[in-house]
């Protein structure tokens, strides 16, 4: 799958990389969907033999791939919310010089960079690499609900049903870029619904 | 005006801790409280030395919660330019002298899980006022010391006894040294190293931390330089429009100041970056000793510390 | 002189207004006829006598009111006041600056007693007498940040200084133009400003940070701000933009001189000892366009700021819409006539309005 280029943009915007191995004695790699086929990329014998892997399909099939990477850990999980607790108690444990690597969707990578920080490691420290859907997680910053994988702009709250356009303002510690009123001082005017970054 | 604001203080008390290390306390002249400060802080020390007035930076190793009095120890360098031995030899209890704010480029990052602390030698100091916040706030700390030998550690009875569990002390002299690989592995995470010690030990433990993959935010260093003696030279200062001389045992800062140029500086040991000063011309080779310009801007020819770095050659023009 | 702290709102009904005296010392933005970004900073250290920039915490006829409308705003969202865990620190040295300069400035309205870490805190105007320990959050009623801007007017960002960047760590925001301290908390200098146009372009953030991070105890700093609003509404926060975003819409040729404000920022800048954080206190003071107009100077010259001021700016600050109308109405201060450098009203001195 092609790799999506994110337009250049305001500062707050996250912007991703490749990852590369580093040094270092323990190594965690998380990552879902796509995001498999970076891990594939860098994954070394040596590597693996110091790698959890923490992996959620989302429907795609690469996990047999990474499985067969040999890791030394490799977890599987249905969803991100069924995996948080086990990736916090990984960090937990986790001593000063573990490499973190996050590939795949802009929500996956954020919200465990989030339990990262909190952990201790600072966030450029933290190698992440995009893949895959281009959607969203979004704070309707009026309720404070999260909507995840929007894809269009703008687009329904789905907490408190307000319409809400897509910002480019992002934070790291909510993990979700900022959404705001579009009708706000013309109620009822909302604007054709766009895919993002058409 | 430049530097920090500016604080009257006088000497009371010089107490000689062992053959190089003296202590000094100071009380504000007007009987008022000094500022509190942060763990890590420095003075700037005003030093009348006959013609010469030299200002060098000294950390604060009181507790910093206390405002009665601040109080300093300096190690004499015989090879120096002075300041110390100025110190040593020449200043006494009851002495008036003007010291400046604190200022912090050596703080305590408050996130920390953990604060780890490597000493070397006079580089204590800033440790001694940390440790005093940390324990106020209970903070989850240890220190690593390494001395010369016994006679010449400072504060390590004092250390060893307040805090036993805390405090591991190495003495050079008996071949003891930190185990660095060892002390850096299962650290937890959020653990933040603090180190001060000459520069050896501090890229010691840059590299170390590096090679072992720990972030770089997570290693706090300092070390003041003094300004090292060297070949007179020749400066046009553009602004101004001065020529000045910088002769062989004051820096070109210093220099500057006596010629009558109001020149910031904040630190006037490389680590600030506040006289940052840019080069308009110059035919010669810099001899750069900051630890504020990266090795990009060294070679550029663009950018001089004037607090500590020098210059050999035809001409120098800055923009000051 | 002895204050007299009006009996107004800032919502609903909107009966905020100025007394003559509080607009003669207004905080007017514009030192010259035109506006772009600049590190426009100085020294913080007093002004000229009753001016806003007299004392360090500048209290005035709104203080009361000011007070009421922020507890208002906090009951009905908490999250308008956070502080990361190890800012607590930076909260109490923000505590002990704010109760030291208020009992020395206005020693009438408020006392503060110390022996020790037994401290006693007396607000006349608010009706507060406290003791409390110093550093010892279990003897306040809510953490030290929290307790002292309930009581101080102005937004207050508390900034942790690390890897030669200030973070927004802490701080109290109920009086914002139009962002917010939940999204933003945590956020790097750079970052928390990374939506304002063109000002990155022109480096003057880069510079901007090189200034604070260098800002030095017992050396505080000051610049000011601005932007519009309608109606004195004090929480224009982005979480109720939703609400009070369609009274934009409400202005009229007839209503624009009451209903329009120039919105002014007193942003300013102190080191805090004790954490080494920065403390940002962005006090905000209204003016209707109607009362400004009756400093000759500010008529001329608030016109020609706003017909000159680039598109990105007037889209940014929120009036881009308004700006035909807000023109009309201006011109008819603007006689034409040159201005004198400076913020002052100078009243004695310039020109009044020519009529023709």
């Amino acid at each position: 799958m092609p790799k999506f280029e994110f337009p250049t943009s305001i500062l707050s915007r996250p912007v991703y990389g490749v990852l590369e191995a580093r040094a270092g004695h323990q190594h965690l790699m998380i990552a879902d969907a796509e995001g498999a086929e970076a891990i594939l990329d860098i994954a070394t014998p040596d590597l693996m033999a110091k790698t959890h892997i923490i992996y959620i399909p989302k429907g795609t099939d690469f996990a047999d791939e990474l499985r067969a990477l040999n890791p030394a850990q490799f977890y599987q999980g249905p969803s991100y919310a069924a995996s948080v607790s086990r990736i916090q108690r990984v960090l937990q444990d986790a001593a000063m010089g573990l490499q973190l690597y996050l590939a795949g969707t802009e929500g996956l990578m954020g919200q465990v960079q989030s339990e990262a920080m909190k952990a201790g490691i600072p966030h450029t420290a933290i190698q992440t690499e995009h893949r895959g859907s281009i959607a969203r997680r979004m704070q309707c910053v009026h309720c404070k609900g999260i909507t995840e994988d929007v894809a269009t702009d703008p687009f329904q709250c789905s907490h408190c049903n307000l319409n809400l356009f897509v910002r480019d303002h992002y934070s790291r510690r909510l993990a979700a870029y900022q959404a705001v009123c579009i009708d706000a001082e013309d109620p009822g005017n909302v604007p054709v619904k766009k895919g993002l970054y058409e | 005006m430049s530097g920090a604001e500016k604080i009257a203080v006088r000497v009371t008390e010089v107490t000689p801790l062992n053959d190089l290390v003296t202590r000094f306390r100071f009380e504000r002249l007007d009987g008022a409280l000094l500022p509190t400060f942060s763990g890590g802080a420095h003075t700037v020390v005003e030093m009348k030395d006959g013609d010469v007035t030299r200002l060098n930076p000294y950390s604060l190793m009181s507790d910093p919660f206390d405002q009665t009095a601040y109080t300093i120890s300096v190690r004499r360098d015989d090879e120096g330019r002075g300041g110390s031995l100025f110190l040593h030899n020449s200043v006494s209890v009851g002495d008036e002298m003007i010291i400046s704010n604190p200022v912090n480029l050596f703080s305590l990052d408050l996130r920390a899980k953990k604060h780890l602390m490597i000493a070397g030698g006079i580089g204590i100091t800033p440790s001694l006022a940390q440790i005093k916040q940390l324990d106020r706030a209970h903070g989850n700390w240890e220190l690593h010391y390494a001395c010369r030998s016994v006679a010449l550690g400072s504060y390590v009875d004092y250390l060893t006894s307040t805090h036993p569990n805390d405090v591991n002390v190495y003495y050079d002299d008996q071949n003891q040294a930190i185990d660095l690989e060892n002390l850096f592995s299962g650290q937890p995470l959020g653990t933040h190293v603090y180190v001060c010690g000459p520069k050896g030990m501090i890229n010691w433990v840059r590299g170390k931390a590096a090679e072992l993959g720990w972030p770089r935010e997570a290693i706090h260093y300092e070390e003041f330089l003094a300004p090292q003696p060297g070949k007179p030279f020749e400066v046009k200062l553009a602004v101004s429009n001065k020529v000045i001389q910088v002769g062989e045992q004051e820096s070109l800062l210093e220099a500057m100041e006596r010629s009558g140029v109001d020149a910031p500086y904040l630190c006037r040991g490389g680590a600030c970056g506040m006289c940052e000063t840019r080069v308009i011309d110059y035919t010669g080779n810099f001899i750069h000793r900051d630890h504020w310009l990266d090795d990009e801007e060294h070679s550029s020819g663009e950018k001089i510390m004037p607090c500590v770095s020098r210059f050999e050659g035809k001409t120098l023009v800055l923009d000051r | 002189m002895t204050l007299q702290f009006n009996d107004e709102t800032f919502r609903e009904d909107y009966s905020f207004h100025n007394s003559e005296r509080a607009i003669k010392r207004f905080p007017f933005p514009f030192d010259k006829d035109s506006y772009m970004y600049a590190v426009n900073m100085e020294q913080h250290r007093g002004g000229p006598s009753d001016s806003i920039y007299e004392k360090r915490f500048d209290v005035d006829e709104h203080y009361v009111s000011e007070m009421r409308d922020r507890a208002m705003v906090l009951a009905d969202d908490p999250l308008r006041c956070q502080s990361l865990p190890h800012m607590t620190l930076a909260g109490w040295d923000l505590l002990e600056l704010i109760m030291v300069s208020k009992s020395e400035d206005y020693p009438d309205l408020f006392e503060l007693h110390r022996d020790g870490d037994k401290w006693h805190w007396v607000n006349k105007p608010l009706g507060i007498d406290d003791h409390f320990t110093f550093m010892d959050e279990t003897t306040l009623p809510y953490g030290p940040m929290e307790y002292i801007t309930r009581q101080t007017q102005g937004d207050f960002c508390v900034l942790d200084q690390r890897d030669d960047n200030l973070w927004m760590d802490a701080g109290t925001i109920t009086t914002q133009a139009d962002w917010s301290l939940d999204f933003d908390i945590g956020m790097n200098f750079f970052e928390w400003h990374a939506p304002v146009p063109l000002a990155h372009e022109k480096g003057i953030f880069v510079r901007a940070l090189k200034f604070l991070l260098n800002i030095q105890q017992s050396a505080p700093a000051r610049r000011l701000n601005w932007t519009m609003t309608v109606n004195p509404l004090l929480d224009t926060s982005p979480e109720n933009y939703h609400k009070w975003g369609i009274q934009k819409t409400s202005l009229t040729p007839e209503n624009i001189g009451a209903k329009q404000h120039l919105r002014v920022e007193l942003q300013t800048f102190f080191r805090l000892p004790r954490s080494n954080a920065l403390v940002f206190p962005i006090r905000c003071y209204l003016c209707a366009f109607q009362d400004l107009m009756t400093v000759p100077k500010w008529g001329r010259r608030l016109h020609r700021v706003i017909r000159d001021l680039p598109e990105e700016l007037a889209t940014y600050k929120g009036f881009i819409d308004n700006r035909p109308m807000m023109l009309d109405y201006l011109s008819k201060f603007d006689d034409g006539l040159p201005t004198s450098n400076g913020i002052w009203p100078e009243i004695d001195s310039e020109p009044p309005l020519k009529s023709d």
